[in-house]
């Protein structure tokens, strides 16, 4: 290993690799932070320039360091305008948007820096140590296995719901699953729920759904009711952390780091999951009185989602570099990108050409200080966009959102259906429905259904849940994930009420 | 005599470099030759991916194109992508879009409303056989081996493919299994949407065999991936000398899943002859030929018109085929 090391650090080291680490970053983070620009286009934009330069070692690099730029960027985004271009930084805008608000916009993107920063450095330790083992982990997961993933994912919705929210969620989840049946389903290549619509037959697009639940509903929100959306000024002199918030954050980013790291080997697991589910997690394991401000503004639940998802986008390139499998959309595009580059992705990868495994984990390692280093002085002018007058900012978030949407599918139908559920969540949103179970339910709901039915058909049946044990044990952990919060209110009550004089 | 030949030959091979040149001054001032941009109609790392790309490749790295970009749209079978095109064809001049067997296929079961007769046909240029592959630690080594298995368990023995139910990766092992004598529809099918994740469904064990197209299982059986126990070709193919035929093994059946591409519907005469003369003249250069020798692919060109025959032709005996299997 030492000697793979000093090949990709000799490799890496190189000036024009260094300067494709720090393009690429620079590059990802400004277009990440356009709502509804993913690291999957901005990596689809990038795909020519990197096969021109020609060298796969470089172009990889580069398409790296826009990867790990992008999810910083996204997270800006997430946190300043509630308007997540990525799935996988939804769950960061569940506690940093309120951060913002509360005027504690430079404290949180500081956090979303350090625990990308942990999340990736810490990853990218884990891939240089298991890539070689993990390989043979993801192949234990049969399509039960994902099917029970999912399940997992869903019940980690009851910890996003707050107290008397439990119904709201689950009846937003439902909607959300619904939603997700739009479209064809893989075991029957007919159209369902369509309604004829030809730009209807592949399902509604993540991105459009994005945009009308979280940023479409925001600027509605501002209009119709300027006084309650509250006026986030643009303090950022509050960029530290205190000691007391770094104890508090360590072990969660500890954790996630892991947690994120191995749910991205999975493949089509990926960012979004480890989000939720960190979130979820740490929701758990926190203390009562903690539990209570996680989605109003908690370090802590901004501290989870933002490890897990860069650990997972590390995670993810295990799969990538070892077997050749995508395991994402994005980890695809790279795939295509290799192929291009003459590089067969595959066990083969790090025997025949170690030069390009271990450039690109060692560029995993620049590339996230570098985005430390420009980030952490950056961020009082990041901050900035939340100083500019509301009324100026609304036409903003429009623009992106409405262009966001178009990008994607350079379709203008998308644009009808954005408008069109934006009111819809604007409507839940003065109702006080949450808006993110629905999203969950609609990612989660496709993967879902195809895992459920390439599962029934492979067994002939449901037998699948009890003749697979890790199926079953991680159905068990669904289960439990859904009982122990009431559980655990419950004997909270009874303990008050037996206790006269608590403390 | 033979300086003078040599000298005719030169002169009219400068004549004919003259000749390209000004066609391509020509096409210049058209702006077309300056740039391809590749429409896919699915994900990165797929067939149609790996043509577009490889098409791409060769046409920039001869210089015959200045340009080559690159756009997945997936979705909808590919039906999205055609949508695109028709729907903004006056805005895509310079798009082509690759397709194959599956838009013939999918207009048959009706998955999209159009045809390859709503586009302009450019050419076809390519062919891959298709192929049923193992995992590398398999007890499966032959197709009489796979056929052993199923009939002794055929609810154990299933194949997956990265194709819709009814699609090309099922229609090549129910036409396998047919041609070996056995219920063609009793066939456990499990579609992927990605062959990435079918792949990873192959190795894990999860179905016993995977069928795919040729040139993608060269790539993973050289990566030491897999085993290929059937290739759908009428003779052995160079680029996979140690795998058997379908035919070698008395499953008389075979398979070519043609390759092409299409422009917007309406697309100027001159654009389409710009890009088939591009189209033709890459078959001879080296660019193309490392491009296709790596992928195992098969040189069938069909231009304009031919390929308007080919078409009707195989939309013909695959619907024929289809019926016949129960499909339609």
């Amino acid at each position: 290993m030492l000697e793979g090391l000093l090949i990709g650090l000799e490799t890496a080291m190189s000036f024009q690799n260094l300067a494709m680490v720090i393009a690429g970053c620079l590059i990802g983070t400004f277009i990440g932070m356009l709502p509804g620009l993913g690291p999957m286009s901005i990596i689809a934009i990038m795909i020519p320039i990197a096969i021109s330069i020609g060298d796969p070692s470089a172009a990889l690099i580069l398409l790296a360091g826009v990867y790990y730029g992008a999810i910083f960027g996204g997270s800006t985004s997430s946190i300043l305008l509630n308007a997540p271009g990525v799935a996988g930084t939804v769950a960061s805008s569940f506690d940093g948007y309120p951060m913002a608000k509360q005027g504690k916009a430079g404290k949180a993107l500081t956090i979303a820096a350090v625990a990308s920063f942990a999340g990736g450095t810490i990853g990218a330790i884990l891939l240089m140590i298991f890539a070689p083992m993990l390989s043979s982990v993801a192949l234990l997961f049969h399509s039960a296995e994902y099917f029970a993933l999912m399940v997992v994912g869903l019940s980690a919705i009851a910890a996003f719901a707050g107290s008397g929210q439990v119904a709201k969620a689950i009846v937003m989840t439902l909607l959300g699953l619904i939603l997700a049946t739009v479209g064809e389903g893989t075991l029957f290549s007919l159209p369902r729920f369509t309604g004829g619509i030809m730009d209807l037959q592949s399902g509604l697009g993540f991105v459009t759904l994005a945009m009308a639940m979280f940023a479409l509903p925001e600027a509605l929100f501002l209009v119709l009711k300027p006084k309650e959306a509250g006026s986030a000024g643009g303090d950022i002199k509050d960029l530290r952390i205190t000691r007391s918030e770094a104890r508090a954050i360590t072990p969660v980013i500890g954790r996630q780091s892991i947690q994120g790291f191995f749910i991205g080997v999975l493949p089509g697991a990926g960012a979004t999951i480890a989000s939720f589910l960190g979130y979820a997690v740490e929701r758990n394991l926190a203390s009562k009185e903690e539990q209570a401000e996680f989605g109003k503004g908690s370090i802590k639940g901004l501290a989870a989602p933002e490890t897990a998802n860069n650990a997972a986008c590390t995670g993810s390139f295990v799969p990538l570099l070892t077997l050749g499998i995508p395991g994402s959309g994005t980890t695809a595009i790279l795939l295509g990108a290799l192929i291009a580059l003459n590089v067969s992705p595959g066990p083969r990868l790090m025997i025949d050409e170690p030069q390009i495994f271990w450039a690109v984990i060692m560029s995993m390692f620049i590339g996230n200080l570098i985005l430390l280093v420009l980030n952490l002085p950056l961020i009082p002018y990041i901050a900035k966009v939340l100083s500019i007058p509301r009324n100026f900012l609304i036409p903003f978030i429009l623009f992106f959102t409405l262009m966001g949407a178009y990008i994607g599918q350079n379709n203008a139908t998308e644009l009808l259906i954005l408008v069109g559920f934006g009111v819809c969540a604007t409507a839940l949103k003065f109702a006080d429905y949450p808006l993110p179970p629905l999203l969950i339910g609609f990612i989660l709901g496709g993967m879902l259904e195809d895992n459920f039915a390439r599962s029934m058909q492979l067994y002939d049946g449901i037998s699948f849940i009890w003749e697979r044990p890790m199926a079953l044990g991680l159905l068990v952990i669904a289960a439990m994930l859904l009982v122990l919060p009431s559980y655990r209110a419950r004997i909270a009550r009874h303990r008050a009420g037996g206790v006269a004089d608590g403390d | 005599m033979m300086t003078f030949k040599l000298n005719r030959r030169t002169l009219i091979a400068a004549a004919m470099t003259v000749f390209a040149i000004g066609s391509s001054a020509h096409a210049e001032e058209a702006q077309v030759l300056d740039s391809i941009h590749f429409l896919i109609p699915g994900g990165a790392g797929g067939g149609w991916d790996g043509t577009a790309r490889g098409t791409g490749e060769a046409l920039t790295g001869s210089g015959l194109v200045g340009t080559a970009t690159f756009e997945n749209m997936s979705g909808g079978g590919g039906g999205k992508a055609i949508g695109y095109l028709i729907e903004n064809a006056d805005s895509n001049h310079g798009t082509l879009m690759v397709n194959s067997t599956p838009i013939v296929i999918r207009s048959l079961t009706g998955v999209f409303p159009q045809s390859f007769r709503d586009l302009t046909l450019i050419a076809g240029t390519i062919g891959d056989y298709a192929a049923i592959v193992v995992g590398k630690d398999s007890d499966i080594n032959s197709m009489a081996d796979l056929i052993a298995a199923y009939d002794a368990d055929p609810s154990a023995t299933a194949i997956g493919g990265g194709s819709v139910p009814g699609g090309m990766d099922h229609l090549v092992a129910a036409m396998a299994m047919e041609a070996a004598g056995r219920d063609a529809l009793g066939v456990k099918y499990i579609p992927y949407d990605a062959g990435g994740k079918a792949m990873a469904a192959l190795l894990s064990g999860e179905i016993s065999a995977l069928s795919t197209g040729l040139s993608e299982a060269i790539e993973l059986a050289n990566a030491g991936e897999v085993r290929i126990i059937g290739v759908t070709a009428d003779e052995r193919v160079p680029a996979a000398a140690d795998a058997m035929t379908m035919k070698e093994q008395g499953i008389d059946m075979s398979f070519v899943n043609w390759r092409g591409f299409f422009g917007a519907p309406g697309l100027p005469a001159d654009k389409v002859a710009a890009y088939q003369d591009a189209i033709a003249k890459m078959y001879d250069t080296p660019e193309w030929e490392v491009v296709r020798a790596r992928n195992g692919w098969v040189n069938i060109h069909n231009s304009g018109d031919d390929f308007n025959t080919f078409l009707e032709e195989q939309e013909q005996a695959l619907g024929d085929l289809m019926r016949k299997l129960g499909f339609l």
